[in-house]
């Protein structure tokens, strides 16, 4: 007679439950999740018999595919748990073993059947090796998709913080731009400049490229893109802090910027308040030189 | 067909868009704006599109075109107020209208004017080489 796994690994969890939940909870307990302290006893004791429990039921509806129908609930509940751990900073280790540490139960309990015959225990190991094996894996997965989220999310604050626009004096906006112009940043620098630009009412934006690191005919086109959007919303650019290897580069490479284009800051701040009809003068000639 | 009202104020044209432009009402536009220019001899217009949202090619086109006819019958066209969205989505479609004036609201377009008029009261040499660029 050949002896069903899935059968067997069922009755044994269902008949052992208590002995089994025990075990797992020790097992837990002593695993390094806890003692970080980023989750209480309770919480896991309870995450612990909603994933036990779930887990006997997907049992007891037959079959160890963990893909099929019944497993349903406990991919979620598994996938509910192993989200709030990436999102709480546990390593994927602690994150793994929440299910793997439910196999030395589980084989126990299969060791201790009363009927214990070689075949029956060796078929119900390799059934719950097969279902464990396959939800941590889940677990893992549905960890690593969160944790990518989360970096996700902070590379798309990093981009907006990275992009601020100053105001130097009304009417005059400044854009230091930091890092590489890829074409999605671009986007984003555009939409903040030309808000601000409505916002501020400003007539000139100076866009101060001293942060990034390398000007190529792409980024040539993205800064001209800027400008000429600005350009349309009744406001003139400057481009300022282009650095004397990055200008050579430029040359070498065919890059024209037409645009107005000062060395420093310094100089298209000066540019830009003369053609507001502005002008830096010191107070007093002979003091100490403060404007 | 609904026709964009074109008022005269001055020495100049003040058309203000505030419907979606489509294709039709943009050549109505164009046509209204040769005849009134030609009409009343203005020297400067001025188009306010704060209200249009939508813009697409040949919106575009149509603001070039009628800058472009302006120039012809000697009268400076200033687009003023548009949008940010509207600014990308030209530029992304390659349409730097160059050639137009543009200003942020409809007070600095019409600064940008009243300037052009003046100037020519003071004389008309100056004003000549603005014209090539």
């Amino acid at each position: 007679m050949k002896t069903d796994g899935a059968e067997v690994l069922s009755k044994t969890v269902t008949q052992d439950e208590a002995a089994i939940l025990d075990a797992w909870n020790v097992a837990l307990l002593e695993g390094t999740s806890l003692q970080s302290g980023r989750i209480r006893e309770a919480e896991l004791q309870t995450q612990v018999k909603t994933v036990f429990g779930q887990l006997r039921d997907a049992l007891a509806s037959g079959g160890l595919d963990a893909d099929a129908a019944g497993f349903a609930s406990l991919r979620e509940t598994l996938a509910d748990i192993s989200r709030s751990r990436a999102i709480q900073g546990f390593t994927p280790t602690d994150t793994a073993n929440f299910v793997f540490s439910l196999k030395e139960p589980i084989f126990d309990a299969l060791k201790r059947m009363p009927d214990g015959d070689a075949t029956a225990l060796a078929a119900g190991v390799w059934a719950a090796g097969k279902v464990l094996d396959r939800l941590g894996l889940q677990t893992m997965e549905v960890f690593l998709a969160s944790r990518e989220e989360v970096i996700g999310r902070q590379g798309q604050e990093i981009a907006e913080l990275s992009t601020p626009v100053v105001r130097l004096w009304d009417g005059i906006l400044a854009l230091p731009l930091i890092g590489t112009l890829d074409s999605a940043r671009t986007g984003v620098v555009m939409e903040n400049l030309l808000q601000a630009i409505v916002d501020e009412e400003a007539e000139i934006a100076i866009i101060d490229i001293t942060g990034v690191p390398t000007v190529d005919t792409l980024v040539a086109q993205h800064l001209l893109k800027t400008v000429a959007a600005a350009r349309l919303m009744g406001a003139d650019c400057i481009v300022s802090g282009i650095r004397p290897q990055i200008a050579q580069t430029m040359v070498h490479l065919g890059v024209e910027l037409n645009v107005v284009s000062k060395a420093t800051l310094a100089d298209a701040f000066a540019v830009a308040l003369k053609r507001t009809g502005r002008k830096v003068v010191r107070q007093q000639a002979s003091t100490e030189g403060r404007r | 067909m609904d026709r964009i009202p074109i008022l005269k104020l001055g020495g100049a044209l003040i058309v203000t868009i505030q419907v979606d432009m489509h294709d039709r009402l943009a050549l109505a536009l164009e046509e209204d704006l040769t005849a009134m220019i030609a009409r009343t001899g203005a020297r400067g217009v001025l188009i306010e599109i704060s209200a249009l949202e939508i813009v697409d090619s040949f919106i575009g086109r149509m603001l070039v075109s009628i800058a472009a006819v302006s120039r012809v019958l000697d009268a400076e066209t200033v687009v003023a107020g548009m949008r940010p969205a509207v600014a990308i989505t030209l530029v992304e479609l390659g349409l730097e209208l160059t050639g137009i004036k543009t200003a942020l609201n409809v007070e600095r377009g019409m600064a940008l004017i009243q300037a052009r008029l003046s100037d020519e009261d003071d004389g008309h040499g100056s004003d000549r080489d603005r014209h090539e660029d």
